[in-house]
């Protein structure tokens, strides 16, 4: 490990074009960047777009894997490019593409409306049972009940998920490893008490039964959210949900 | 006419052949596939049981049709994808299970998938076992 690694002097990338206003399908592109040792992906895209050609596009902001922006195929792969070293990607070319399964906008830019609908439908909020003031102080937890939803409240919803889940994939309506994480880490919350509102998007087909548990998404989680758990652990409780109907005989919540 | 800059264009690509993109997706369709070996195995099961309460006849001739090369043959292929499938499925198991609290620490996902292959390991030698001693 001692002996000094010989580093190229630049590196190729080749980017998956799109201009919408010019182009009828996505085209590759290949550019050269000067190497260095500690460049991520993202920097080699800045340097691209700082140097060489101005009009390519990608969202980014705060280069630390906390912001989610920065999400891509590299190399086959979702990850966000931030967070990828090119020093990993030797000796290229690095191919680089929009996030799978996103319709692309442009360039490396994937349209992201459907997303934002079901991370509105699953309420991602605590829901309190009764109004609480300020003045009533803090919901105490224990550090169990903590350990019970706070991995999946890691998420910074930056899709890599959505583009590892072939079933998002094959149907652009399942609510998908993200959203249906979310959901979970209200529900799995000591303090909430919106179950039943949220219950509807959970059991739809479009819910929790569109998976098949491929689990990549998983894989993929540069947050350790580990989505596929989130999800599969609901089918029990949506099958325990629907049976109970039959006992309870309380009315649908939509 | 082409729309001007502000139109919006998004473009889908096509999830044609989308399982052979990644290896994490052949294995996944692997373990999917292997399923089919479950079901084949559990209709011949089933067949063997039907005989059975058909009577003497009727069982000596599905035990007979287990012997020949074709049956052998098939039992080969099946029982691969069953290692295969019994492999993948417990790997795949603790996604699906609530978390357990051993204690006050969390149950891993290593463990879990451990004694699945545990229990599945010592449940095919108790049968091997009781099959052997069956058999002489």
């Amino acid at each position: 490990m001692t002996e000094a690694r010989a580093w190229p002097e630049q590196v190729e990338i080749d980017v998956l074009r799109y201009r919408p206003e010019t182009d009828d399908h996505p085209v590759w592109q290949r550019y050269t960047v000067p190497f260095d040792v500690d460049m991520s992906v993202l920097q080699a895209l800045q340097h691209i777009k700082d140097e060489d050609d101005g009009t390519l596009s990608f969202r980014w902001s705060c280069r630390m894997a906390i912001c989610g922006s920065c999400g891509m195929m590299i190399n086959g792969n979702p990850a966000l490019s931030c967070k990828t070293f090119v020093r990993d990607l030797l000796p290229g070319p690095v191919r680089i593409e929009a996030l799978a399964h996103f319709p692309i906008e442009r360039d490396l830019v994937v349209a992201i409306d459907g997303f934002v609908k079901k991370l509105e439908s699953v309420k991602p909020y605590l829901i309190p049972e009764h109004p609480r003031a300020l003045s009533d102080g803090e919901r105490l937890q224990t550090p169990e009940q903590l350990e019970h939803f706070e991995q999946f409240s890691s998420c910074i919803n930056c899709l890599l998920c959505y583009a590892a889940c072939p079933q998002f994939g094959l149907d652009p309506e399942f609510t998908g490893p993200g959203a249906l994480a979310l959901l979970h880490r209200y529900n799995a919350d000591s303090r909430d008490a919106g179950r039943a509102q949220r219950m509807a998007v959970l059991n739809a087909e479009q819910g929790v039964w569109s998976c098949t548990a491929v689990g990549y998404c998983s894989v993929v989680c540069p947050k350790g959210v580990d989505p596929a758990n989130a999800v599969n652990q609901n089918k029990v409780n949506s099958a325990v949900d629907y049976f109970l109907r039959f006992v309870t005989n309380r009315r649908e919540q939509s | 006419m082409k729309p001007g800059p502000a139109a919006r264009r998004p473009y889908v690509r096509p999830m044609t052949g989308w399982w052979r993109r990644d290896p994490y997706f052949v294995r996944y369709m692997v373990r999917e596939a292997t399923a089919v070996a479950v079901a084949v195995y559990a209709v011949i099961l089933t067949a063997g049981v039907v005989s059975l309460a058909r009577g003497e006849a009727a069982w000596d001739h599905w035990l007979a049709a287990l012997r020949t090369p074709a049956s052998i043959a098939l039992h080969v292929v099946l029982l691969v994808a069953m290692v295969i499938h019994a492999k993948s499925w417990f790997e795949i198991m603790p996604k699906t299970m609530p978390m357990i609290l051993v204690g006050h620490r969390r149950l891993q996902a290593k463990t879990i998938t451990r004694v699945g292959w545990a229990a599945a390991a010592i449940a095919s030698l108790l049968v091997t076992w009781l099959a052997w001693r069956w058999w002489t």
